[in-house]
């Protein structure tokens, strides 16, 4: 880790680094998951390895059917399925965070990989940076 | 800021993007691209139209690269280049197209 730029090593522009983002809260009530989401899809055009990963009351950015209109919200939920026109295809929910709602992968309007906890705490493991919204 | 068409006035934001999406009409698309000194051609309203669909879809205005990408799929890869759109949007097809088709400035583009 370089202190001065965050872990990102300046002066090496075929660097390829393993980013991760972690979304653990609700879509809405917060800024988090919206500007969670625009970092990512800022990322992107640096070519880096970006995954995202989607647990606790972070599945729910994921679901279908969201409907925002009464709590005045602009319902951002359709731009999950944008990040794979941006290259962004790397997207994993924790098992243990979607049974505990009751949520299955056909409750998502993107296609996920679903990780127990063990195998997302070696997947984090791997990453050189971790950010977690 | 703000922008008249047909005697009806418009909010802009600081840099002269439509603040309500929904105002937008093709009327209004033309004053915009007045503005930005375009002539607007069969092949200009091509990519306003695809933007506007694009936004409707995923609610973001999409990178350039995720653009030139998008459209070589939809209208042919003579089309899917950055040459191409940079020769309809001189200025940078992210900011002038979106700005003309009445979205937001499309994210990360500073």
């Amino acid at each position: 880790m370089n202190e001065t730029t965050g872990g990102v090593d300046e002066g090496d522009p075929g660097l390829v680094k393993k980013f991760m983002f972690v979304n653990r809260k609700a879509p809405y009530g917060t800024i988090y998951a919206l500007e969670g989401l625009e970092v990512v899809l800022i990322s992107a055009a640096f070519d880096q390895d970006v995954s995202m990963v989607f647990m606790d009351d972070g599945v729910y950015q994921l679901v279908k059917g969201q409907h925002t209109k009464a709590i005045g919200m602009k319902n951002f939920s359709p731009t999950y399925r944008a990040l794979e026109g941006y290259d962004i295809e790397k997207l994993y929910v924790e098992q243990k965070s979607m049974e505990a709602r009751g949520l299955t992968e056909a409750d998502l309007l993107v296609p996920v990989e679903t990780l127990s906890s063990a195998d997302m705490a070696g997947l984090m493991r791997s990453q050189d940076v971790v950010i977690d919204f | 800021m703000a922008l008249e068409v047909n005697g009806k006035t418009y909010e802009t934001d600081e840099e002269g993007y439509l603040i309500n999406l929904g105002d937008w009409d093709e009327d209004i698309a033309k004053v915009l691209a007045v503005e930005e000194k375009i002539d607007m051609t069969e092949n200009h309203w091509e990519v306003i139209n695809f933007l506007r669909e694009y936004y409707n879809d995923f609610q973001i205005a999409p990178a350039v690269r995720v653009l030139t990408k998008a459209i070589g799929k939809k209208l042919g890869p003579e089309k899917g280049s950055s040459k191409y759109l940079y020769e309809l949007f001189p200025y940078g097809p992210a900011k002038q197209a979106c700005k003309i088709a009445g979205l937001p400035k499309p994210t990360g583009c500073i």
